[in-house]
């Protein structure tokens, strides 16, 4: 990949930058884990499991330095973030394909780290979404309270699965609810009755939503990220669905309901915002990032996805080469670009 | 007559040298569609063998006949005539795979590997080569068409044989992996077509390489393909 001049190289090398990326996801994950239970850290210890092997795999059939390139963290990274955008209560064996799919095809096919056209995490999403749409879509109800071995049982595939377990995200409950389209339905009512619905968007959801952002301006504070992207990416879906909001209230929800609901806050800061298959140029990443918050809403009400982050940034991804090829900045010394 | 050197490399270059979907890249529209399972893979092949057979002798023998401003329509012509011979023997015998498989046989006509075949070899060669390579062509096509399906079906259904009772009646598809395998839609559906031919592209691609390396040759130049559909 190429990006534009000033080539001022910042003194860290990429196990440190992944090793941050990991602290930064903490407030989220622990929010998560309070929400779900012990579950999600199951998911992350498989994800991450399965990670390393498909990376030592694919290192050992490419000829590459194995210890290098195990211990540089990018893979962790990849699989925490796979971990937390599938459902929790996912069978160990959806997770562990996603995972390896995301490493062997959409990373090491397409030449190894720094060499990916696209996310690999948004890979393993969109891969396991049309291949197993109804797995994907199988999120705990609210307030379920399960123990650990409980929910090891039901990843591990030892207990039956029961419908009772999963219910719909406040999403779905949303989009399900529009579809209707008799007129009869009411966001603000809806809001109020449904209890999967907590202060601004799905409850407990939301808090989980504050912890990505916590970690995501920590990100921002330690200058790995800039805040190009996740501006972009807030402003443009708070504006979209504040103008449908503000045109009418009683079909379309607030911006701060999309802000805090499914992947959006986990996408503006951890996943729109990388480095390999994002924009580089100043210019270019607002685009992107603009992007990404416009198609995300638009496949998340409007498509027939749960939610549209993942296939949004995919998309946004595919653009981003000719987006840097537009948005040089011009060359020291010239007007104009060159 | 044909001598057997030049038997040797039409049969060299339709199978593997030249091979229709892996290395020519044509025809990727019905490959896409019917290689859901190996069955109708072979199938479509099949009718494409007969009519590349069939077109590449009469072609070859019309050739000095035909104005050359005008060979392409007259070849269309010619094909269409017997794909809907093809088409016809297809509904009257093998019709629930005939349903199956659908506008994809009428589609031969249009199909890149059939008039490339027609317009590089039949309209500069003689009947009887130009039968061969019509056969070749097509049993490249036939392997790398049932090789693509079994393994999307193997891996998106984990059954093999899947659709033979359409052709045997007596035969059933055999379960291969456990009845709780949950299937892999992806592989069934176009981009796991797409995922697969590339991996079936580099395995070929990988074997040249080993086959120049072990030879201590100069690495053949990269075949230049051609895109369609």
């Amino acid at each position: 990949m190429f990006a534009p001049a000033p080539f001022l190289l910042k003194d860290v090398s990429v196990s440190q930058v992944m090793i941050q990326v990991c602290v930064a996801l903490i407030p989220g994950i622990a929010a998560y884990a309070s929400l779900v239970g012990p579950a999600i850290l199951v998911q992350l210890v498989i994800a991450t499991l399965a990670a390393l092997i498909a990376e030592a795999l694919m290192l050992k059939v490419c000829r590459k330095p194995m210890a290098l390139f195990l211990s540089d963290g990018s893979a962790i990274v990849t699989a925490w973030l796979i971990a937390l955008t599938f459902p929790p209560l996912a069978p160990w064996w959806l997770i562990a394909t996603g995972t390896a799919f995301a490493i062997v095809v959409a990373k090491h096919l397409y030449g190894g780290l720094g060499q990916n056209p696209f996310n690999p995490a948004m890979v393993a999403f969109a891969v396991c979404i049309v291949a197993f749409p109804a797995l994907m879509s199988q999120w705990p109800s609210v307030g379920l309270q399960l123990g650990l071995i409980e929910q090891m049982n039901i990843i591990l595939g030892w207990a039956p699965r029961v419908d009772a377990l999963t219910g719909a995200t406040p999403l779905d409950a949303m989009k399900t609810a529009l579809k209707l389209g008799d007129g009869s339905f009411d966001v603000t009512t809806l809001l109020a009755n449904q209890d999967i619905y907590g202060n601004f968007a799905g409850r407990g959801w939301e808090w989980v939503a504050a912890g990505y952002l916590l970690g995501g301006l920590w990100l921002w504070h330690r200058k790995l990220i800039t805040w190009h992207v996740p501006v972009a990416f807030v402003a443009s879906l708070s504006l979209i669905s504040g103008a449908l909001w503000i045109y009418n209230p009683s079909q379309f929800a607030s911006p701060l309901f999309h802000l805090l609901s499914g992947g959006a806050m986990l996408g503006a800061f951890f996943i729109a915002t990388d480095p390999v298959s994002g924009c580089t140029t100043p210019r270019g990443k607002l685009i992107f990032g603009a992007g990404c918050g416009l198609l995300a809403y638009i496949i998340r009400v409007f498509g027939g996805y749960p939610d549209g982050v993942a296939f949004a940034v995919l998309l946004m991804n595919l653009c981003a080469p000719v987006i840097d090829l537009l948005t040089q900045p011009p060359i020291f010394g010239m007007k104009d670009k060159a | 007559m044909i001598t057997r050197e030049e038997f040797k490399t039409i049969a060299e270059n339709g199978i593997w040298k030249q091979n229709t979907s892996i290395v020519q890249i044509l025809g990727l529209c019905p490959l896409l569609a019917v290689t859901t399972n190996a069955v109708n893979g072979i199938m479509l092949s099949l009718a494409t063998i007969i009519v590349m057979a069939l077109s590449g002798v009469a072609i070859a023998s019309l050739r000095n006949l035909i104005p050359h401003e005008i060979r392409i329509p007259v070849f269309i012509l010619i094909v269409a005539a017997l794909v809907t011979v093809v088409d016809l023997l297809f509904n009257a015998n093998l019709h629930e795979l005939y349903l199956v498989l659908g506008i994809f046989i009428p589609l031969i006509v249009t199909n890149c590997i059939v008039l490339a075949r027609v317009e590089a070899f039949a309209a500069k060669n003689p009947p009887l080569q130009s039968t061969f390579d019509g056969i070749f062509m097509g049993i490249g096509m036939l392997w790398t068409l049932g090789l693509l399906g079994a393994l999307r079906e193997f891996i998106g259904s984990g059954t093999i044989l899947g659709g033979i009772d359409m052709v045997f009646p007596d035969l059933h598809p055999i379960q291969v992996l456990p009845e709780s395998y949950p299937g892999f839609l992806l592989a069934l559906l176009p981009p796991g077509a797409f995922i697969l031919l590339g991996c079936l592209i580099a395995w070929k691609n990988w074997m040249e390489a080993r086959a120049a390396e072990r030879a201590k040759l100069k690495p053949p130049a990269p075949i230049a393909t051609a895109g369609c559909h």
